[in-house]
């Protein structure tokens, strides 16, 4: 009966409670929609950042580091690529030659990472054979094709069969080039790794730089399960430890600290946006508890105890919070679901955006434990911002406050 | 029986740099079945009186029984429970919860009692048959007149089998007919169920109808007539 007495007293003024369950929705609203655009956001760059760009884990010679000697390639590199097929954690290995060099078309020249690359291995590794936007993933050119990103396109003004020069250091620390032949143009979204990774066979590779076709300098392994990454990556860290082996979030601290700090970030904005919100709710609670300074007088000269009032009163305020809380995550998430599948275009800041590698389509996406944890969090306002108001109307004396003139 | 006893109650307030002496040493019994009328002026000391009785104040000095049991030293808490359990208030302005209809009003003192959900709706029925208000139980306050209020207001003071009922100017917002009405059925519930009632009143009509008038003055009462 408590419940339903409070629940009746939201009511008692519609408009001010139907203002403040507005505010509370509103913001809620925001909050939610923020977050699961945020997350969508975060999720993309990161799906974009381990799918398609770096993989699960990487090894390499410890001496490779970044400037990319050809002379430090993986020691008995088909070996390990064999033993790291065997693991039964492991579900794609691909082994890359890597070389630093030139590329130019008719128009202009820039400088790239060659990735040479077996692509039906490729394959089990990254998805970029999926992102290939005009041509194909290694077929349609017979001799020595090349696969470009597409803001590189956009630069070198070249197009699926252009050909495209390609000037390196051999090694004998002879400058040498080759020509190559666009065979497809991926887009994934991001420009920086466009514009820098074009990938050739292998085999042009080896035989461009004039090496041993069994040398790598890159191996890249794809797991089964992405949630046991830090215990495989120590596994093999362990097993391979004369090589340099790091994960995702060590070859692109950025993308860690994005996954990691990305839920603090939204709750902390959601916190804050609830904080605001208490404010307005405590002050509408005063002045419900204020205007009923004689009834609650009476319920206390009747007996009710001391425990059961504040029990009304903070019911009350937590009632009030959750409607407008309900209705704000709902809205959120309706909105979420509507745009979850077209996406938000954010072209007009695209520029900015994909050269920092973030797509600027965004699909926002719902994580239902987010959902518990924000609904908690207006549980936890609601609670808070009943306890100076409820405490106020514990103070009433009953007999002052029953004979008190409103 | 004597359902309150009050010997040497003495209240001093000590608010302000001058002491008031609200209640000067009062003595009083009143018996099962009384239908008793407190009258006095202002600052005669009545409204304090009628807080100690109620159990909402506690005395300077002195001594309070209510049905056998000495309200004088219990806690706040205490007295909560006492009062729910023990005493049934009628005010001067209903003070009826405006969102509960007449039954949700009159249940609501037994559910504070953890009454068991059958016993409250057959008692509250019952409850409400007596004061006349059949067919109006699911009606709001703001849609019953202010006699029929004040008879929810009664009906809600007997929900939880009080020792008596406490009535503080009970028809002061009642035209003459409702006052009428009213009085006869707390008179009837007197009369045929044994009722204690103690009025606080102004009333001419209720001094009349009152079998026992004390007479409250300077903290003291200066006249106790049975009729």
């Amino acid at each position: 009966m408590i419940a339903s007495i409070s629940w009746k007293n939201i009511w008692r003024n519609r408009l001010r409670s139907g203002v403040i369950i507005a505010a509370i929705t509103i913001g809620m609203f925001a909050g939610v929609f923020t977050a699961t655009f945020y997350k969508g956001w975060i999720k993309q760059r990161l799906d974009a950042g381990v799918e398609t760009e770096v993989s699960h884990i990487q090894i390499h010679n410890r001496e490779f580091g970044e400037n990319y000697e050809l002379k430090s390639f993986i020691p008995e590199s088909a070996k390990l690529e064999a033993d790291l097929a065997k693991e039964d954690f492991i579900d794609g290995v691909s082994a890359r030659m890597v070389v630093q060099g030139m590329i130019a078309s008719t128009e202009t020249g820039t400088g790239v990472r060659l990735l040479g690359v077996d692509p039906e291995k490729e394959k089990t590794v990254i998805n970029l054979y999926k992102k290939v936007a005009d041509g194909q993933f290694f077929d349609g050119v017979k001799r020595n094709p090349i696969l470009i990103g597409k803001k590189l396109a956009e630069k070198l003004k070249v197009k699926v069969h252009s050909k495209l020069v390609v000037t390196l250091q051999d090694s004998q620390g002879h400058l040498t080039n080759e020509a190559f032949r666009v065979c497809g143009i991926y887009s994934v979204g991001n420009g920086m790794f466009e514009e820098m990774n074009v990938f050739v066979l292998k085999t042009d590779l080896v035989r461009f730089v004039q090496m041993d076709e069994a040398t790598s300098h890159e191996m890249v392994v794809h797991l089964k399960n992405h949630d046991l990454l830090k215990e495989n990556g120590e596994y093999l860290a362990r097993k391979y430890d004369q090589l340099l082996v790091q994960n995702w979030q060590q070859l692109t601290p950025e993308l860690g600290i994005l996954n990691e700090y990305g839920n603090i970030y939204i709750y902390f904005f959601i916190g804050i946006i609830l904080l605001s919100l208490g404010f307005g709710i405590v002050n509408t609670m005063l002045m419900a508890v204020m205007e009923r300074v004689k009834e609650i007088g009476m319920l206390m000269a009747v007996g009710m105890s001391k425990f059961r009032v504040f029990w009304m009163l903070m019911l009350e305020t937590v009632l009030l919070t959750l409607t407008g809380g309900v209705f704000g995550i709902l809205l959120g998430l309706l909105v979420t679901a509507a745009t979850s599948k077209k996406g938000i275009d954010l072209s007009f800041y695209a520029k900015g955006l994909e050269d920092m590698g973030y797509s600027s389509h965004v699909y926002p996406t719902i994580e239902i434990n987010m959902v518990v944890v924000i609904v908690i969090l207006v549980l936890v306002t609601g609670l808070i911002a009943s306890i100076y108001p409820a405490r106020k109307a514990l103070k009433y004396k009953p007999a002052e406050a029953i004979r008190i003139d409103m | 029986m004597n359902v309150i006893e009050v010997k040497q109650l003495e209240k001093v307030y000590n608010d302000s740099e001058v002491k008031v002496h609200a209640l000067n040493g009062v003595d009083l019994t009143i018996e099962e079945g009384e239908f008793t009328a407190i009258v006095g002026p202002s600052g005669s000391g009545k409204t304090t009186f009628l807080n100690m009785l109620g159990g909402l104040d506690q005395p300077t000095s002195g001594y309070i029984s209510i049905g056998g049991t000495e309200i004088s030293q219990l806690s706040s808490s205490q007295l909560i429970d006492f009062r729910l359990n023990n005493i049934g208030f009628v005010f001067q302005a209903y003070n009826l919860i405006p969102v509960l209809t007449a039954k949700e009003n009159v249940e609501f003192i037994m559910h504070l009692q953890n009454q068991p959900k059958a016993e409250r709706e057959n008692r509250t029925m019952a409850l409400l048959k007596a004061v006349g208000l059949e067919g109006r139980e699911n009606s709001r306050p703001n849609k019953l007149s202010g006699g029929q209020q004040q008879r929810v207001a009664v009906a809600r003071a007997l929900a939880s089998k009080p020792k008596f009922v406490l009535a503080d100017e009970p028809t002061a917002n009642l035209d003459s007919k409702s006052t009428e009405n009213l009085l006869e059925i707390m008179e009837d519930l007197n009369k045929k169920e044994n009722i204690t009632f103690v009025f606080s009143t102004h009333d001419q009509r209720v001094v009349n109808k009152a079998r026992r008038v004390l007479t409250l003055e300077d903290g003291k009462i200066i006249s106790d007539v049975r009729k």
